[in-house]
């Protein structure tokens, strides 16, 4: 008879060991779609290293493509953590990308120093207002927030796509649906020549900072843990529930709302509808590998990045569907699932006759 | 108004919202299959997209419009089965499997596609479903071309509609897979397996998704996109919760929901030049987050919907 007994408490060991262990096997696992794909197994995972490790450049881009990452892992771990399912990161990614352009391509010629932080804190209102809604859909009619974050996706996405045509059009654009050129003073500063890692890395990672000591240091984040790992208990002990769940969800569409502005403020420089190529969702992913803490979250974004950087590469090498990496990315949100599972509980065989 | 009117009673317009309703019927019914056994499935989403591109490379490949649709229905369970082990035996958040499911059949689907035929500008195209020309019934002034002139899928959806409802309403393993879903430790007392029963719902419930995928592909389209989906799957996850998990509500609320689809898309040719394209084009998922808040007050959850079940434990 097989028997699944919860452990007492998960060693640290585990809580740290099992994402790592995921994503190696997630990475393995990725041999079989390339077998699929006939191409050379040793030599297609050198070129997915080589991808990542092989030249400075190639590090500094795996470094662009975490900084998004960041900032929506936060946003869905933060939210997470208290239970508030924010699916709506990419959305919310959007609306801040649109307000970046809204004030930053000629509206306010002002200088940098006054620029640059306006569309800051802008682009992370924008991201908060579109996670405000669901929030408030959900504290005051109940309905669920996964569905109506979900299908806010698809309503921002239309959204933007009406603004590219219309009013954050660019007139000298030739026609394509995308915006003016952010002005150069707006602009997040590029931290090495030739490279395009920008800026927008290291407010992530600070961002990252404080939202770790706020989750685990301050009564704010005491309230939203409480709320996540039992809402009744919480209530009971004089927690208001809807209050910490509201401002969760405005922080957490704040971070994914930064996603956009470092997006198109960082890298980019002008906004079209192919801006994010699904961070919004691969944000769950980080989330998860990093067991939804903040400092983890850096970590598995890096992970994440590698994997699309390089998989990237071996692509272009070797013919193989840049979609792999899309499979790798899945594969490792299911393996660290159930490598949680392995954490929390035990598996153990008693004899039917002891019963 | 009297242009609405004029919509509201011409044929074309009720046979497309049949049409339009078609993938939503299957999505919605397995959905509630799932739901009903207390299993939340949001893998749907990814699900549509493996048996849109399972029941399509299929059928390219040779096998046949019902054996494509085979080939859907099997994808589908698969991934089922995925969401089943983790949320059943282990007991792992509905929510992140669900997403996890959707996420990894998606770029299965788009992996294989791009695998299969790498080097394709235009997607190949399929000899679809046609309309279907039955004796009689197809000749029927109205209701012959709103229903009888359909094909093939939409008359299974309609029968899905019929048989789930049987199943759940007059069958014991109906009442079983009700009970399943609002408390597990009855079902567990007379001696039944919870977990068999939520695996096979979850399942079964998958299979009905892909065949809404499949519709896509192989009856509304006859080629596969990337992006095709868009987001029907969610619409189904909001609309089993405004058909308060019964069959025929339903099936009521995806033809609801064609209608309005339907309608939207002749006023647009009707007021586009005052009103952007846009606007219309975000009615649908405005429509759901609608139906949402007013279903949601009075859902009637089934009890033991997002609790794992542990066997030996209370």
């Amino acid at each position: 008879m097989i028997r699944i007994e919860p452990r007492n408490a998960p060693s640290r060991l585990m809580t740290t060991g099992i994402p790592v262990l995921s994503a190696v096997v997630a990475l393995a696992l990725a041999a079989i779609p390339l077998a699929f794909a006939g191409a050379p197994i040793g030599p297609a995972y050198v070129q997915m290293f080589r991808g990542v490790f092989g030249s400075m450049f190639a590090f500094s881009e795996m470094l662009t493509r975490a900084t998004p990452l960041i900032f929506t892992g936060l946003a869905a771990a933060l939210a997470f953590r208290a239970r508030l399912w924010n699916i709506g990161a990419e959305g919310q990614l959007y609306l801040g990308a649109m307000a970046a352009v809204a004030i930053g391509t000629g509206v306010l010629d002002v200088p940098g120093i006054v620029l640059l932080p306006m569309i800051i804190i802008l682009g992370a209102a924008a991201g908060a207002a579109g996670m405000a809604v669901p929030a408030l859909l959900k504290t005051r009619f109940g309905a669920d927030e996964v569905v109506t974050t979900l299908l806010l996706n698809f309503i921002i996405l239309i959204f933007l796509q009406m603004m590219l045509e219309g009013p954050l059009k660019d007139p000298m654009g030739l026609g394509w649906p995308q915006s003016a050129p952010i002005l150069d003073q707006g602009m997040l500063p590029t931290l090495m020549t030739r490279m395009r890692v920008h800026s927008g890395l290291i407010l992530a990672l600070v961002v990252a900072a404080i939202a770790q000591f706020m989750l685990v240091r301050s009564v704010w984040g005491f309230r939203l843990r409480a709320v996540g790992e039992n809402a009744a208990a919480a209530r009971h002990a004089g927690i208001s529930v809807n209050r910490s769940l509201f401002s969760v969800a405005i922080i957490s569409g704040g971070l994914a709302g930064l996603a956009g502005v470092s997006e198109v403020a960082g890298l980019k420089g002008y906004l079209t509808a192919d801006l994010s190529p699904g961070f919004g969702y691969t944000g769950i992913v980080v989330a998860m590998l990093a067991g939804l803490s903040p400092a983890g979250v850096v970590l598995a974004a890096l992970f994440i990045a590698s994997v699309f950087v390089g998989a990237d590469s071996m692509s272009r090498a070797m013919g193989v569907s840049s979609y792999l990496a899309d499979l790798v990315v899945a594969m490792s949100l299911l393996c660290v699932l159930i490598g949680g599972f392995f954490a929390r509980y035990r598996i153990t065989r008693t004899a039917r006759a002891a019963q | 108004m009297m242009d609405i009117l004029q919509i509201l009673l011409s044929e074309s317009f009720w046979a497309a919202s049949l049409r339009i309703a078609t993938p939503l019927i299957f999505g919605v019914l397995g959905a509630l299959l799932c739901e009903k056994s207390g299993v939340l499935n949001l893998g749907i989403e990814g699900i549509f997209v493996a048996g849109a591109m399972a029941g399509w490379l299929a059928v390219w490949a040779g096998a046949g419009l019902w054996g494509g649709v085979l080939v859907a229905a099997l994808a589908g369970g698969f991934f089922g089965l995925i969401h089943a082990i983790l949320t059943v035996p282990l007991g792992l958040s509905q929510h992140v499997s669900g997403l996890g499911v959707t996420l990894f059949a998606t770029s299965v689907s788009y992996f294989i596609y791009r695998t299969a035929l790498p080097n394709v500008s235009s997607p190949p195209r399929i000899e679809p479903f046609r309309a279907l020309d039955i004796p009689i019934l197809s000749d029927l002034p109205f209701v012959g071309p709103v229903i009888f002139q359909q094909t093939a899928m939409t008359m299974l959806a309609l029968f899905m509609v019929l048989v789930v409802w049987y199943v759940l309403n007059r069958t014991a393993l109906g009442v079983a897979l009700q009970a399943v879903g609002d408390n597990p430790d009855s079902v567990d007392a007379q001696g039944l397996s919870v977990y068999g029963l939520r695996i096979g719902a979850v399942v079964a419930g998958s299979s009905l998704m892909a065949l809404g995928g499949a519709f896509l592909t192989m009856s509304a389209f006859d080629a596969f996109f990337f992006g095709m989906v868009n987001g029907r799957g969610w619409i189904c996850i909001a609309l089993v919760i405004f058909a308060s998990w019964r069959p025929g509500k339903a099936l009521l609320g995806a033809l609801l929901f064609g209608a309005f689809d339907a309608l939207q898309v002749r006023l647009q040719t009707e007021v586009g030049a005052f009103v952007p394209g846009q606007v219309f084009l975000m009615a649908p998922y405005v429509l759901s987050i609608i139906a949402l808040v007013v279903a949601a007050r009075k859902a009637d959850y089934p009890r033991a919907l997002l609790h794992p079940w542990f066997k030996g434990q209370r």
